[in-house]
């Protein structure tokens, strides 16, 4: 066992990755008990009609920040691919507008929280808004640590010269986990936002 | 045996060189010296959460008792199942996988044993962040209520979490338990989850990837299944809880309603997801001590597990099927009396796959020899207090019946035969099994008995009784109980005390035996029960590398199949040359022939977990207003940790720790 | 044999526990005792109970019979070095102990379900009772005759009571053990639960889900009366308090009632109907407070003045956490609260 890439693995998966899923496994039940949780409070109604979030939905404006972080899969892709290829310096660019990406989306969930607390929602006005903000705003702290992972990459591969697959935190464990907050925000999108 | 470093790579620190001492334990990655750490702490936890039931005890042995005021009471009985479930049984649990999942299949360490340290000091530090709460916790009476004498807060022993380790809301929340007690809950549920998230993760990629070539699913022993089944359960329970707790942190902090229904909130909402976490949880507790049993019983029987795959199978199916019952643990709340007989019918089923397991066992026991020692006793134990936590339990799927019986001492009798007859007497039944393994030395037989025989009459009587005290219509969770509930309930609340002290004295003798066994018991050469899998292949106490050379494994059993062979009537022969080939295996045990490089220690894993433990405190202080620089102080800790971590290779590249040739 | 021994060891204990537990199970002195039904409902649910009680004691005998039995039979005996049979399973077994025990649960099964929905909705003609849950007390209001009481829930025999329940705070359970199973009180949502006693009499309770720190002094009791003398209590229920004589002992506890801070909590019809909440009770409705056996959630006698008297002076002492505060009464104040209490019937 001198190196964990060189590891027998019974199942040819590599150990990390194998992990990653497991995890990730996990986290969507964990999304899923939140999702659940919107949707049981959905049908009961706050004080007043009027403060029921699907009043307060900016669906265009959601639909950009939606669009940003599909298109930061994208660029994972493309980061991906780089490296792949060998190609370091573009692998690096990509990262960063990963990271950029990741960060305007975070920028709009700012503002639209902002926008719905100065129209009178808040944390305590229903359980649908509790829920509401607990579910986003869970998402948009996994957003978050995948932009940490992906700044903490770059800094990586300036002072390794370069990425490679042996570091404990490689660009395809942070791939996975980034296209599983991606998937994640889609569904929360649907059910959230889209459906009535 | 341990190796040399040399040149260790500059990273944040030097990384750590000694394997040795303080910092040696403090830095370790070797999955059985974590084990280790995990099974002292875990049994800490055992003597306070003990101590605590003794005293509940006293306090219920005798009607209107005022030696502990009702605040004590509280926190006790809720500290008593956190402490038994979160910091005993299941790290106990996690010090055998551990320190045996990579011997049982043949692996030189477990998956990530990086983060294998991490998950326990993540682990211990929320045990002490938990526990901390007796100390820096308060509690009080419902806001706008009154303490006796006038008191703000209650005294230092009521203040730990009050509201039940099943922290039901809306008792839960703020305005019924105000102060940080429950805090201290909510966010210490937490970060054990994370935890033992970790772990499972760690453990199912061990279980999938690091094989020993030739040891198939199939041919894994019954422990290694029934740590995989747990795993599993982990990592698809976890979440149902840390979601739970979340929003309960969230409504006791930060404003939301989830649970508060004078806002439109649902207090049965935290029931479902409490107990859809917590049935399975019931299985996470007594899977891994069937698994030891499993293990146990054909060796002193001298014969293979009988029905392998049954047993397999029907663990597994356990697991599945604890995900479908949670309901019953609510018949009273006020289901719908369809989703009640759904599931009744549902809880009925889970029967079904545990007799399978008893019978199997028998089954194994059947036509053997069977050796009466102390593990022995223990698993025997297990089998026969087992039956009766099973049969009581099959009386909760009757649910009309259940309607009279939930939140009485039966529920406490019933699973008390489950978790301490079961989880515990099989968790003892794997400490005097592997304590050889971990010391080199025997432990003392004639003590072991006497523990035993303590331990099952104790035990008995405690629990046996408070089925009685149930039917007689004793409540669970009153700090006291009133002399019209008749003589009956009088006599048996009597002798569950005396048993209480029955079962410590028993543990005291464990306490003593271990220390003077593990002075100077008798030296315990390889092999000394003459069992069955790979494990006990290994010269003991065992080198740090394991396996000297992986084995290839060519059957279920493979260690015994190596030392037996069967005649024409399918009875075992030993090899000719058994106690040649014995001490060979201790001869190439301990000298390998090439060079094995380990997992080097690393300070990383404590710090994350020094980090979490800060984080923890800024966490239940945040709506306060004193959390945030603690939390910011923990973030900052962690993430640095982290960083550091992931620019740290897992082996130094030239000059790792190796274990020279000879 | 030392094995021999540690089995004869077991014998002597299991007919000790035998012999205790039969001598426990003939013991049914207790208020609470499910196993000794008094209504026609717990009796039903104790049956239930027996039938499946010596299911699982049949199972039991046999397998941990054969536990000691195999345990005795195939036992390592000193000088036998001969090697057991390696049998590694026979899937015949394996189908008779899976398909043995679904035969028995599909046996047991057929009577729980019929009685969980026969059990569960009340019968349109019921008497109904609205029951609201207090930290640590249990209100009663009874929506046709337009009166509340509390603590004890008086209820005519012969006839089926459909209690709708709810929360004021956290969760409680309402359970009448002789009578019936038990039900929770949730807040924000109605449960029901069927009450049906056939005899008058006196039926003890207990709450039984923990509702914080008095939980344990959190009693109630069901009265069941022939239903003449029902609809007798009823009336007598629905007229306004008694009023003391002018000059007496009971007269000052009146005055000491409106002065201090006990009529900002509890009402009192006929003294202060105007001055306190009709929609949620903070404290237990006092009009008739002398009708009722028992106070303070049931846990003390009503006909015993000592008992008031101690509640009076510091009801946190006796219910830690109670909203009812310490007020520093004085002796004499205390007697003539105790004497108006007492007068109220």
């Amino acid at each position: 066992m001198s190196a964990p890439h060189d590891v027998h693995e019974s199942t040819g998966i590599e150990n990390r990755k194998l992990a990653m899923w497991a995890f990730l496994s996990s986290e969507f039940l964990l999304f899923g008990a939140f999702i659940s949780n919107y949707l049981l409070f959905k049908g009961r109604l706050p004080v007043t009609d009027a403060l029921h979030p699907v009043n307060f939905y900016d669906i265009p404006f959601t639909s950009i920040s939606s669009f940003v972080l599909l298109m930061s899969s994208l660029t994972m892709v493309l980061a991906h691919h780089a490296l792949a290829e060998g190609d370091q310096g573009s692998a690096r660019t990509w990262l960063l507008a990963t990271a950029g990406l990741g960060v305007t989306f975070l920028g709009g969930q700012f503002f639209e929280f902002s926008e719905f607390f100065d129209a009178g929602a808040g944390l305590g006005v229903a359980p649908v808004w509790s829920s509401f903000f607990l579910l986003t705003g869970f998402h948009g702290t996994h957003v978050a640590v995948g932009v940490l992972m992906l700044v903490i990459l770059f800094v990586i591969s300036l002072r390794n010269d370069g990425l490679s697959e042996a570091q404990g935190l490689n660009l395809e464990l942070v791939g996975l986990y980034w296209h599983f907050v991606d998937i994640i925000w889609i569904v929360i999108f649907t059910i959230i936002y889209l459906i009535p | 045996m341990a190796g040399t470093l040399t040149r260790p790579t500059r990273t944040v620190f030097r990384r750590p060189s000694s394997t040795d001492g303080f910092w040696g334990w403090v830095t370790t990655t070797d999955h059985k010296r974590i084990g280790i750490l995990y099974g002292y702490s875990a049994f800490f936890g055992f003597l306070i959460g003990g101590i605590e039931a003794l005293l509940i005890r006293l306090q219920l042995a005798r009607p209107d008792n005022d030696f502990l005021s009702a605040a004590e009471y509280n926190t006790l009985m809720t500290t008593h199942g956190v402490i038994m479930v979160f910091l005993f049984v299941m790290p106990m649990a996690a010090a055998f996988f551990n320190y045996l999942l990579p011997l049982m299949i043949g692996a030189r360490d477990v998956a990530f044993p990086r983060m294998n340290a991490l998950s326990f000091w993540i682990f211990l530090f929320g045990a002490l962040f938990v526990s901390s709460s007796f100390i820096f916790g308060t509690a009080g009476a419902p806001i706008g209520g009154n303490l006796p004498g006038g008191a703000e807060t209650a005294s230092w022993l009521g203040s730990g979490p009050n509201g039940g380790w099943f922290g039901y809301a809306p008792n839960s929340l703020t305005t019924y338990s105000p102060g940080s007690a429950m805090d201290y809950y909510t966010v210490g549920l937490q970060v054990l989850g994370l935890a033992s998230l970790i772990s499972s993760i760690n453990f199912i990629v061990t279980i999938l990837n690091m094989r020993a070539k030739g040891m198939k699913l199939l041919r894994m022993p019954v422990f290694v299944w029934m740590t995989f089944v747990t795993a599993f359960l982990l990592l698809f329970s976890l979440p149902i809880i840390t979601a739970a707790v979340f929003m309960l942190m969230f409504d006791r902090q930060f404003g939301t309603v989830f649970y508060d229904a004078a806002a439109g909130g649902d207090p049965v909402l935290w029931q479902h997801l409490f107990w859809l976490f917590g049935h399975p949880e019931v299985y996470i507790i007594v899977l891994p001590a069937m698994g030891i049993v499993s293990e146990v019983l054909p060796t002193f029987s001298r014969k293979p597990l009988f029905g392998y795959s049954a047993v397999v199978f029907a663990g597994a199916a356990i697991g599945f099927l604890g995900f479908g019952v949670w309901a019953h643990h609510m018949y009273a709340s006020g289901i719908t009396p369809v989703a009640q007989a759904a599931f009744g019918l549902a809880t009925m089923t889970i029967a079904v796959p545990t007799g399978i397991k008893i019978f199997n066992w028998l089954g194994t026991m059947w036509g053997g020899k069977i050796r009466f020692t102390t593990p022995m006793l223990f698993a025997i134990g297990f089998v026969s207090l087992f039956v009766i936590g099973g049969l009581s339990g099959v009386t909760h799927s009757i649910v009309p019946s259940n309607w009279q019986q939930t939140d009485t001492y039966y529920i406490v009798g019933h699973f008390h035969y489950v978790l301490f007859g079961g989880a515990v007497m099989g968790l003892f039944a794997g400490l005097y099994y592997y304590f050889p393994h971990l010391t080199g030395r025997m432990m003392n037989e004639r003590i072991g008995k006497l523990q035993f025989w303590t331990m099952f009459t104790g035990m008995n009587l405690t629990f046996a009784p408070m089925h009685w005290l149930g039917l007689q219509g004793m409540p669970r969770r009153t700090w006291v109980w009133f002399e019209e509930m008749g003589r009956g309930v009088g006599l048996w609340n009597l002798v569950a005390t005396i048993g209480a002290f029955t079962i410590a004295t028993s543990v005291l003798i464990f306490a003593i035996n271990f220390i003077r066994s593990k002075r100077n018991g008798t030296i315990a050469e390889i092999d000394p029960w003459d069992a069955r899998t790979i494990e006990w292949s290994l010269p003991l106490p065992v080198p740090a590398y394991n396996f000297a050379e992986t084995p290839t494994i060519t059957k279920l059993d493979d260690f015994w199949h190596r030392k037996y062979g069967e005649d024409d009537e399918g009875r075992a022969v030993p090899r000719p040359d058994l106690a040649e080939y014995l001490a060979r295996l201790v001869e190439d045990g301990r000298n390998p022939k090439e060079v094995i490089h380990l997992p080097a220690p690393s300070y990383f894993p404590f710090l994350v977990g020094v980090g979490i433990f800060f984080l923890a405190y800024g966490l239940a202080y945040l709506a306060a207003g004193t959390g945030l620089p603690l939390l910011v102080t923990g973030a900052l800790i962690m993430i640095g940790s982290f960083v550091g971590w992931s620019v740290e290779p897992l082996e130094e590249p030239h000059d790792s720790q190796e274990v020279d040739a000879v | 044999m030392n094995r021999i021994r540690g089995f004869g060891r077991l014998v002597p204990l299991a007919v000790m526990a035998v012999v205790l537990a039969g001598c426990s199970l003939t013991i049914q002195d207790g208020v609470l005792d499910s196993l000794a039904p008094e209504g026609p409902i717990a009796e039903d649910l104790a049956g239930l109970y027996w039938l499946v009680f010596w299911i699982a004691t049949g199972v039991f005998v046999l397998v941990q019979g054969g536990l000691v039995y195999l345990l005795i039979r195939f036992r390592a005996r000193q000088g036998d070095e001969s090697e057991p049979r390696q049998v590694h399973g026979n899937a015949k077994l394996e189908v008779v102990w899976t398909v043995i025990p679904i035969l028995i649960l599909a046996a047991i099964a057929v009577p729980t379900v019929s009685r969980v929905f026969k059990y569960t909705e009340c019968a349109p003609d019921a008497y109904h009772v609205d029951v609201i849950g207090h930290q640590w007390w249990f209100e009663y209001r009874y929506p046709e005759a337009g009166i509340w009481t509390a603590n004890e829930l008086v209820i005519p025999t012969d006839q089926e009571v459909c209690l709708s329940m709810e929360s004021d705070d956290v969760l409680h359970n309402f359970w009448i053990p002789k009578l019936n199973g038990k039900r929770y009180l949730v807040p924000g949502q109605e449960t029901t639960l069927l009450m049906l006693a056939d005899e008058p009499g006196e039926y003890f309770g207990h709450c039984a889900e923990f509702c914080g720190l008095s939980h344990a002094r959190m009693r109630m009791r069901v009265i069941a009366k022939e239903p003449s003398d029902f609809e007798a209590w009823l009336a007598a229920q629905d007229l306004p308090a008694v009023e003391p004589t002018a000059g007496s002992l009971e007269a000052e506890g009146l005055e000491l009632f409106n002065s201090l801070a006990c009529s900002a909590c509890h009402l009192i019809r006929g003294v202060n109907n105007s001055s306190v909440s009709n929609v949620i009770a903070i404290g237990p409705e006092l009009t008739h407070f002398a009708s009722r056996g028992s106070f303070a959630g049931s846990t003390l006698e009503a006909e015993d003045p000592d008992a008031l008297a101690m509640w009076l002076a510091d009801p946190p002492q006796w219910k830690p956490g109670s909203f009812m505060p310490d007020l520093d009464l004085t002796p004499a104040q205390i007697e003539a609260l105790v004497a108006y209490l007492r007068s109220l019937d």
